[in-house]
C-alpha cells in the first residue's frame, strides 16, 4: 500500500473500518468491488441495466454479482434507459438504493428526464418526503474507437442541473472509493467512468501499446470498506508553474505530458464535478497565477466554461495570464478522426506552451 | 439550391404513376358552435361484461380490453358478474367522497379566480376514478397519481387544510411553497409526489411495485395518466416493465376525452382503445365505464385481488369526461362544443351512484342537499384555515433563504454561497 494511500484512509477518520488489506485492482475491477461491498453491508441496494445481470456487464464491471447476491437484487433490464431510471427512482422511492448502469453515457439522453426532472427534484419538491437516493454509473468518454454513439463526455449537461451530482474518477482506489460514497450518499449521483482507463491509465499516445494498471500505485486497492468523500478534488501532482484542472482520462494525459514537458505543474484531478471542490482550485490557481482546463467534452457550454468563470471570479487579481481551455472540439466525436477530436498530447503542450508565454 | 430530398419539392411526382400520399391529421367531432353528437359510441349494457378469473391470462381476456365494463344501469340498478355487491355504509361513503372533492374543487376553483393562489385544477365528472380506486386498494398500497386525482387524498382522509396550504403555497405548505399549486405530495397517505411532467410516475410506480415484490412484501402500487400523455414513452417503458417483471402494479388511463385542447384522436383513439394497449404487452387489460364508481371500484378490486396474487399487473381504462377545462388556465369553449358535458352519454358520476342509493331506499333528495350544504360549510371552514396561514403572493410563504434547502440533503458550498449573495444583495438594496 503506497503512502499516499495510507494518508487518505487515516485522513477519513475511516481507520476502524477500513481494511489493510489491499489488492491489485483495474477500474473495472475496482468499481465492482465497491458495488460487492456495499451489497454485502447494506441488503437494499440492488444493481440493474442492461446486461449487468447473468453476463456482468458488457465491460464486466458487475460480473458475479447476481451469482452472489440473487436475482432479486442484480437484475437484466429492457432496453429502455427512460425505464430504467423511471424504476430506479419508483424503488428510492420504496426504500432501496438502486445502483442503476446506462450501458454507455451516450445512451442517457432518454432518461433525461427521468433523471433531471424526476430524481434530481424529488427531495426538493416533495421537501424530503420523497428522495432518489440512486448511483447512476455509466461508462463515458472516448479513445476506444467508439464513434460518436460510444464516446461522448455527456457531463456538462447533468452540472447544469441542479440537484444531482456528478463524479468522475480517474484511477482504481478512487473509483472504488468514490464509488462507495456515491452508493451511500442520499441524493442521486451521476458515476461517469472513463471507459478508456478502465484497464490501464492512456497517456494519449494512442500509436504506442497500451498498458495496463499493474504496478501503478493506485492500482493498489483495499479489498473492504472504505469511502472518499464526494466534492474533495485529489492534488495528482504539485507544482507551482501553472494550475492544470482535469478530471478521468485527461488526468492521465496531463500527467504524461506534464512530465514529457517537465514543467513544475500542479494537476488538480477533481473527481466531484458537483459538488466542486472549488478551495483546492482557488489555492491552487491563486498559488500558481495561469489555469488551464482539460476536458474531452465539447467546448461551449462545456464543464470548463463554469470552472473557468469560477477561476476568474475568485482569482482574477492573481492571473499572469488569460485561463485556456483544451477540450473536444464542439463537433459530433468522429469516428476515423478520433486522435484529432481527442484532447491529447499535442494540443495539452501547445497549450501549456501558450500560457507560459503570456 | 439542391433538393436535398431528391423528390422534385412539392410537386415531386415527376415520371411516377402513383396516386399522392395524404396525412391524416385528425380532427374531433364537434368544435365550438357545432352540436355534440354521442350517437356513434357504443355503449354495451351494464351486465354486459363477463368477469374473468383474477388470475386469467391476459391472452384469454383480450376481449375486456374493446369492452366496457359498467354494473350501474339505466334503472340505477347495480346488476351484472361485476357487481361488488356492497353495503349501503360503503355506497353512502364512496357518494360522500366524491361529492367533498367536487366541494373542494369548487371552492378552490374559486379561490384561484379569486386571485388567492396561480393555478388549479379540477376533476369534475370524474370523480369516480378516484374515490372509487382509493376505497378499493389498501391504505397502505402506494399511489403514484397524475394531478387530478385529488380524491385519493380526501378518500384517505388527508386533511383539507394541509391540501389547501399547498394551494395557497403558504407558511403552512409542507412542500415549502416550492410546487405548483395541486401538486402534492403526501408520504404518510401513500401518494407519490405529483410531477408536472407527463407519465414520469408510470415506471416509478412499476419500480415501486418491484422493489416490493424483490422484498416479498405484501403492498402493491397503483398509478394513473390520462389518454393524453399514454404517448409518453414513459407509458410504454413502464408497461414494459411492468410486463417482464410481473408487477404487482395498477396502470390507470384517464380517458377523459381531451388533453388540454387536444381530443384522444391525438393519443391514438380513433385506431384502438386506450386498454388495448395492455394487449400487446401481454398485460390484463380492462376498460371500465370512468363515470360508474361501482365499475370502477369492482376493477380495481379485481386488478388488486390479481396482483396481490403474484398473477401480474393490469392496466385499466377509465372511459369518462373531463367536464371542466384542463386547469384555471383554458378556456375549453375556445377548442370544443360546449354541449359535449351535458350530453355524455354516461353521465355524471355523482348523480348516478345518487340515484342508485335513492332506488336503493338508503338516500333521498333532502339528505343530498344537506350533505351538500356540509360539505360546502366544511371547505369554506378549511379554507378559511388554511388562509390564516396566507395566500399566495402576500407574504406568508416560506423565507426566501429556504428556496436553497432540500436540493440535496447537505446544502453544497456552492449552495451556501449563492444563499449569502442573494441575503447581501437585498440586505445592501434596505430589503
Amino acid at each position: 500500500m503506497s503512502e499516499a494511500i495510507e494518508t487518505e484512509v487515516v485522513r477519513e477518520g475511516m481507520t476502524q473500518e477500513a481494511t489493510v488489506d489491499t489488492i491489485h485492482m483495474n477500474m473495472i475491477q475496482a468499481i465492482n468491488s465497491a458495488m460487492d461491498v456495499m451489497m454485502e453491508r447494506d441488503p437494499t441496494v440492488v444493481v440493474m441495466g442492461e446486461d449487468v445481470g447473468f453476463f456482468g456487464g458488457v465491460f464486466r464491471a458487475t460480473a458475479g454479482l447476481q451469482q452472489k447476491y440473487g436475482k432479486n437484487r442484480v437484475f437484466d433490464t429492457p432496453i429502455t434507459e427512460c425505464g430504467i431510471i423511471g424504476v430506479a427512482v419508483g424503488m428510492g422511492a420504496y426504500g432501496l438504493r438502486p445502483v442503476p448502469e446506462i450501458q454507455f453515457a451516450d445512451y442517457i439522453y432518454p432518461a433525461l428526464d427521468q433523471l433531471v426532472s424526476e430524481a434530481a427534484r424529488l427531495r426538493y419538491r416533495s421537501a424530503g418526503e420523497f428522495i432518489a437516493p440512486m448511483t447512476v454509473r455509466s461508462p463515458f468518454g472516448g479513445g476506444i474507437f467508439g464513434g460518436q454513439t460510444h464516446s461522448q463526455s455527456p457531463e456538462g449537461i447533468f452540472t447544469h442541473c441542479s440537484g444531482i451530482k456528478t463524479v468522475i474518477p480517474s484511477t482504481p482506489y478512487d473509483a472504488k472509493g468514490l464509488l462507495i460514497a456515491a452508493i451511500e450518499d442520499n441524493d442521486p449521483t451521476l458515476f461517469f467512468e472513463p471507459k478508456r482507463i478502465y484497464n490501464g491509465p492512456f497517456d494519449g499516445h494512442y500509436d504506442t501499446p497500451a498498458t495496463s494498471w499493474a504496478g501503478h500505485p493506485h492500482a493498489q486497492v483495499p479489498t473492504g470498506y472504505y469511502r472518499i468523500p464526494l466534492g474533495k478534488a485529489r492534488i495528482a501532482r504539485a507544482g507551482g508553474a501553472l494550475t492544470i484542472l482535469c478530471y478521468g482520462t485527461m488526468v492521465h494525459v496531463v500527467e504524461d505530458t506534464v512530465k514529457t514537458l517537465g514543467i513544475d505543474a500542479e494537476i488538480v484531478d477533481l473527481r466531484s464535478l458537483v459538488p466542486l471542490d472549488i478551495d483546492t482550485i482557488e489555492a491552487s490557481v491563486k498559488k500558481t497565477g495561469r489555469c488551464l482546463i482539460v476536458h474531452e467534452a465539447t467546448r461551449t457550454s462545456g464543464f470548463g466554461a463554469e470552472l473557468s468563470a469560477q477561476v476568474q471570479e475568485r482569482c482574477f487579481y492573481h492571473l499572469e495570464a488569460p485561463i485556456a481551455r483544451v477540450t473536444g472540439f464542439d463537433t459530433p466525436y468522429p469516428h476515423s478522426l478520433e486522435w484529432a477530436y481527442f484532447p491529447g498530447p499535442v494540443r495539452i503542450r501547445e497549450a501549456i506552451n501558450k500560457i507560459m508565454k503570456d | 439550391m439542391s433538393d436535398p430530398t431528391g423528390s422534385g419539392g412539392m410537386d415531386g411526382q415527376a415520371g411516377r404513376n402513383l396516386p399522392p400520399l395524404r396525412l391524416h391529421v385528425p380532427e374531433p367531432p364537434a368544435r365550438p358552435g357545432e352540436s355534440a353528437d354521442f350517437t356513434h359510441f357504443d355503449i354495451p349494457a351494464a351486465d354486459a361484461a363477463p368477469r374473468p378469473d383474477e388470475a386469467a391470462q391476459p391472452g384469454d381476456m383480450r376481449d375486456m380490453a374493446y369492452g366496457l365494463i359498467r354494473v350501474l344501469n339505466e334503472e340505477d340498478a347495480a346488476v351484472g358478474a361485476w357487481n361488488p355487491r356492497l353495503p349501503p355504509e360503503t355506497l353512502l361513503r364512496m357518494l360522500r367522497y366524491m361529492a367533498l372533492t367536487r366541494a373542494f374543487d369548487a371552492r378552490m376553483f374559486r379561490a384561484q379566480r379569486q386571485g388567492k393562489t396561480s393555478f388549479y385544477m379540477k376533476s369534475t365528472g370524474e370523480e369516480a376514478v378516484s374515490i372509487g380506486a382509493a376505497l378499493a386498494l389498501s391504505r397502505d398500497d402506494m399511489c403514484f397519481p397524475s394531478y387530478r386525482q385529488q380524491g385519493i387524498l380526501l378518500a384517505r382522509d388527508w386533511p383539507l387544510v394541509d391540501m389547501m396550504n399547498q394551494i395557497y403555497s403558504n407558511t403552512g405548505d409542507r412542500l415549502k411553497g416550492r410546487q405548483l399549486p395541486i401538486m402534492y405530495s403526501a408520504r404518510e397517505a401513500g401518494f407519490f409526489s405529483i410531477s408536472g411532467n407527463l407519465t414520469t410516475q408510470y415506471p416509478q410506480a412499476v419500480g415501486w411495485a418491484m422493489a416490493s415484490a424483490a422484498r416479498g412484501d405484501t403492498r402493491i402500487a397503483a398509478t394513473w395518466c390520462g389518454e393524453g400523455s399514454t404517448a409518453e414513452g414513459d407509458f410504454h417503458s413502464a408497461c414494459t416493465f411492468a410486463s417482464v417483471y410481473r408487477a404487482p402494479v395498477i396502470m390507470n388511463v384517464v380517458n377523459n376525452q381531451w388533453a388540454i385542447s387536444s381530443f384522444s384522436g391525438f393519443a391514438g383513439a380513433e385506431a384502438t382503445t386506450f386498454a388495448a394497449r395492455a394487449v400487446g404487452y401481454g398485460i390484463a387489460g380492462l376498460r371500465v365505464d370512468g363515470n360508474d364508481i361501482l365499475a370502477v371500484y369492482a376493477a380495481t378490486c379485481w386488478a388488486a385481488d390479481r396482483a396481490r396474487s403474484n398473477a401480474g399487473p393490469t392496466l385499466i381504462e377509465h372511459f369518462s369526461y373531463r367536464v371542466e377545462g384542463h386547469s384555471t388556465s383554458d378556456d375549453p369553449t375556445a377548442y370544443r362544443s360546449a354541449e359535449e358535458g351535458s350530453l355524455w352519454p354516461l353521465g355524471d358520476p355523482i348523480a348516478r351512484l345518487k340515484a342508485h342509493c335513492i332506488t336503493l331506499g338508503i338516500w333521498d333528495e333532502g339528505r343530498h342537499a344537506a350533505m351538500d350544504k356540509e360539505l360546502a360549510e366544511l371547505v369554506r371552514d378549511a379554507a378559511r384555515e388554511a388562509e390564516k396561514n396566507g395566500i399566495l403572493g402576500h407574504g406568508l410563504h416560506h423565507p426566501m433563504e429556504s428556496m436553497f434547502e432540500d436540493v440535496f440533503e447537505e446544502m453544497p458550498r456552492h449552495l451556501h454561497e449563492q444563499q449569502q449573495q442573494m441575503l447581501d444583495e437585498w440586505k445592501a438594496a434596505g430589503l
